[in-house]
């Protein structure tokens, strides 16, 4: 793993070792919380130091909304539990299969072209100052080309952003506090945790492990990883992934054909996430838009970081379709570029540029070509664990193997694998309360350590 | 309203799902003011195909990144290929090497850590994510006139009420009035209390850059009322006095304020994506919880850091040679407002900013500004900004900004000597 990313997120927040403690940045200082009275029924003491008693606070009070949430976002708590991992034992060769990071370089011919922009930068013709918020012309006409080139999707159809992550969360201001959603449960925790602090959820309830308010569409083998619409209650919004993080699920045409019927019925938006499409082995759809009758119900969000490893480098782009509309007429994407144009400046123009590498004809061919280097680590991953007699599933569509540990407490399971083998995964249950039972391997990594962590699993569970 | 909207959804043919459009959108009165200007500037540009356009409108700046610092980018992206120079997710919070880099260079005198500053990619982003850490609840003051995002972003995440045209302001939002006659500070005893105060400086669009004097007054306004200063400083580079660079230089502002910067203006990296905010750890909500911690939550959960690449160039920006490099830049622009100020006096026009800001504030008293931003485009195809876009308080103004290449803004400074001068200011008459 890079020393720039999770060694320096480690030495920020030292101290944390209960996932769920609030995080600490100052390990030598504890925080008083304290509670609104009116909220609870039990007060809570918590001893406060003598110093942050006479300490000066401010009257701003926190926002109520973030204090909902019960711990840090899920992917930091992995990286100090990776951190604190390597303190106890410094010599160990950590295999991190957790955080889907990317670890493979990035083909030269999209690289070069970021270097090609960086350059014109110091040309009077090649400056650019402030880019369309919206994203480079020629990157949204190419994006709605390769993705979309027969499903009726327009470039200007097309927002290009920093990232799904950041898309996410700006989908979010754009619907406001007032819509419910439903996620799958499983799901990327993002879409929940942006949805409690944008204020559209109640109080976590912690004998369900749920936040009131939002509708968890239980996803599991039992189901085919596909909730059972007619038992779903009626949202505003439905987040839906497909190639599925974490359980690596694609759903077929006939379930997202059900998907949008229940959607159009309900008068509900689908925000669908497709990040992993290319991973698609199957003859599944990759874009919402294949079925009919979309484009009036769904948004599409994207990715480039795990088609071209562009993790570090930012860069997603995000579909609202001009016939999605509001319930009173009108077109959410009005709303969404207001919040483009307000909320955001543009993705950087050298990363776009070297989006606009990745779509040309050889930077298809080298993303397919990394993308299938990770699809032979699944595959690796998947028969590791077949072998080992374990029930595993995905790995199929996504770079994700979601296996099977039943009766057991994922964080455990987590802890007793990284204890035992040195190997970071990730617990089921960070993904809510149906990830339980679960563990997610990713298959991000160079094969060697893939292959020397299939080992140590066979090692461990034979 | 309600039956208008009815007839819209009976008249599409489309299917209009049943999720409510959210409310404190609704209240937005119209686009975010710079897409407007570009969209006036190509209506103007169809009209007039054969113009020359000058636009000194939208401070968006135009001369090449120094070498050195574009050389480190090419070289980052291209190490991204390689085994060894590959990198995925970076820290959320930004590389350490670099908020090491900014807290030493900006900020080291004022003790600020690098575990303080938030490495982002850019002010307008920044803002917003401020606004999803402070939620709904809060109230906010702002300048007046005021860079619109923080009215804006406000009025967006719920704060604000609804905008009432009488006045031209929202209710709810606190507009501290900032003109000529108050040296462009806002007179705090009559300031009522909010949660938060934005507060920019050197100022866009006036310029104007606040004393020491007048930023001790404020920080003490804010530690009276227990409020939180969001403090912008942009253009920090752009300072020409010895007015304070960063509300920190006052003693006690760890514990009111946050400040955002950018390197937009300062390395022309307005495309490039490349901003920071610093976030205290002394500064505490009401229930003695650090907002720091809930700022990390965002950063962590609403974004997912700045390009890397942009990074390695902010931390080439900040290594000494290339830090001249840059300032050769900020003195080109420096050197463009000089001559956009003297061309205004020249004409006898009251004239701002210009000294410590690369904008220009000019005043045409008893004016709309729209209309004199329009004549100008008319009668010069030079592309300003109306004062009254950055609130009620620039209605008499306009904003010129200095970013250009120096012949395009020595031929504008000749058209508007011409304008000016020719028709004695008759812009004065078109109320």
């Amino acid at each position: 793993m890079s020393l720039m990313s999770n060694l320096s997120t480690s030495m920020i927040s030292s101290s944390s070792s209960a996932f769920l403690a609030p995080i600490s940045f100052n390990s030598s200082r504890t925080q008083s919380v304290s509670v609104p009275v009116k909220s609870i029924k039990i007060i809570k003491c918590v001893a406060t130091p003598q110093e942050q008693q006479t300490a000066y606070k401010t009257k701003v009070s926190r926002n109520a909304n973030i204090a909902k949430l019960q711990a840090g976002y899920l992917f930091p708590e992995i990286a100090r539990r990776r951190a604190a991992h390597l303190l106890k034992y410094p010599n160990a060769q950590v295999i991190s299969l957790g955080i889907g990071d990317t670890t493979e370089p990035i083909p030269e011919v999209i690289t070069s072209a970021m270097a090609k922009r960086s350059h014109a930068l110091s040309t009077l013709e090649g400056y650019s100052g402030y880019g369309a918020e919206q994203g480079e012309k020629a990157l949204r006409a190419a994006l709605a080309s390769a993705f979309y080139g027969n499903l009726g999707i327009e470039e200007d159809d097309i927002f290009v952003s920093d990232g799904a992550k950041c898309d996410i969360s700006r989908l979010q201001v754009v619907f406001g506090s007032d819509v419910t959603m439903a996620v799958q449960d499983p799901s990327y925790p993002a879409y929940v945790d942006s949805s409690v602090i944008m204020g559209q959820t109640g109080q976590f309830q912690k004998d369900v492990e749920k936040y009131a308010n939002i509708e968890y569409m239980r996803c599991t083998p039992e189901n085919g990883f596909f909730p059972d619409l007619s038992s779903v209650a009626r949202t505003d919004i439905i987040f839906f992934c497909s190639p599925n993080n974490p359980t690596g699920a694609a759903a077929t045409r006939e379930q997202l054909t059900q998907l949008v019927k229940f959607a159009k019925d309900n008068g509900s938006i689908i925000v669908y996430d497709s990040a992993y499409a290319m991973y698609m082995s199957d003859d599944n759809p990759r874009s919402i838009f294949e079925i009919p009758g979309a484009k009036e119900v769904a948004i599409e969000t994207a990715s480039f970081s795990k088609y071209a490893g562009f993790t570090g480098v930012r860069l997603g782009w995000t579909v609202v379709p001009k016939q999605l509309l509001f319930s009173d007429g009108f077109p959410v994407a009005r709303d969404f570029n207001r919040i483009v144009c307000t909320c955001f400046n543009g993705a950087s123009n050298i990363s776009q540029a070297g989006g606009l590498a990745c779509l040309s004809p050889e930077g298809l061919e080298a993303m397919q070509e990394v993308i299938g280097f990770y699809k032979e680590n699944t595959k690796i991953i998947v028969e590791t664990f077949n072998s080992l007699g374990f029930k595993v599933y995905g790995g199929q569509n996504a770079p994700y193997v979601w296996v099977h540990f039943p009766g057991r407490s994922s964080w455990d399971v987590f802890s007793e694998i990284l204890e035992k083998t040195h190997i970071v995964t990730t617990p089921g249950s960070g993904f809510g309360p149906g990830g339980e039972g679960f563990i997610r391997v990713s298959a991000f990594g160079h094969r060697e350590n893939v292959l020397e962590a299939c080992r140590r699993f066979k090692q461990l569970y034979n | 309203m309600v039956q208008a909207r009815l007839r819209v959804q009976k008249q599409g043919n489309g299917h209009c799902t049943n999720v409510p459009r959210n409310v404190n959108l609704e209240k937005l009165q119209s686009n975010y003011l710079f897409p407007e200007i570009s969209k006036r500037e190509f209506q103007h540009l169809d009209k007039y195909p054969n113009a020359k356009v000058i636009s000194l409108g939208i401070g968006d700046t135009t001369e090449p990144i120094p070498e050195q610092i574009t050389l480190s980018m090419a070289n980052y992206a291209c190490a991204l290929s390689t085994s060894d120079g590959y990198r995925g997710y970076g820290a959320e919070q930004g590389n350490q090497a670099l908020r090491k880099a900014i807290a030493e260079t900006f900020y080291k005198d004022v003790l600020i850590k690098d575990t303080e500053v938030f490495v982002s990619d850019g002010s307008q982003c920044d803002i917003s994510r401020l606004q999803l850490l402070l939620g709904s609840k809060v109230t906010i003051a702002v300048q007046d006139p005021s860079f619109p995002a923080y009215i804006d972003s406000s009025v967006i995440i719920g704060q604000a009420g609804d905008f009432q045209d009488k006045t031209g302001k929202y209710q709810n939002i606190e507009y501290m009035q900032c003109g000529a006659e108050n040296n462009f500070f806002p007179n705090l005893a009559t300031t009522p209390r909010t949660d938060i105060i934005f507060f920019c400086s050197p100022n866009n669009p006036t310029g104007h850059a606040a004393t020491r004097e007048q930023l001790q007054k404020l920080v003490e306004f804010a530690r009276d009322n227990g409020s939180i200063i969001i403090f912008d400083t942009a253009y920090s580079a752009y300072i020409t006095d010895d007015s304070p660079k960063s509300i920190f230089e006052i003693p006690g502002a760890k514990e009111v304020a946050i400040e955002i910067s950018s390197f937009s203006k300062f390395a022309g990296f307005t495309g490039v994506r490349l901003g920071w905010t610093v976030v205290p750890e002394e500064l505490l909500f009401s229930s003695g919880f650090p907002v720091i911690n809930d700022f990390n939550r965002i950063v962590c959960t609403c974004f997912n850091g700045a390009s890397n690449i942009a990074q390695a160039g902010g931390l080439e920006c900040l290594s000494s040679e290339g830090f001249q490099a840059i300032r050769s830049v900020i003195d080109y622009y420096k050197e463009n407002a000089k001559i956009l100020v003297d061309t205004f006096s020249s004409l006898g026009l009251k004239v701002y900013g210009g000294v410590n800001a690369p904008y220009v504030w000019v005043h045409f008293p008893g004016s709309k500004s729209w209309n004199v931003f329009a004549e100008i485009l008319e009668k010069t195809h030079i592309i300003t900004v109306p004062g009254s876009g950055f609130g009620p308080g620039g209605a008499e103004y306009i904003r010129i900004s200095a970013f250009g290449q120096r012949e395009r803004i020595i031929e504008a400074s000749r058209r508007l000597q011409k304008l000016f001068s020719q028709e004695k200011q008759p812009l004065l008459n078109s109320v």
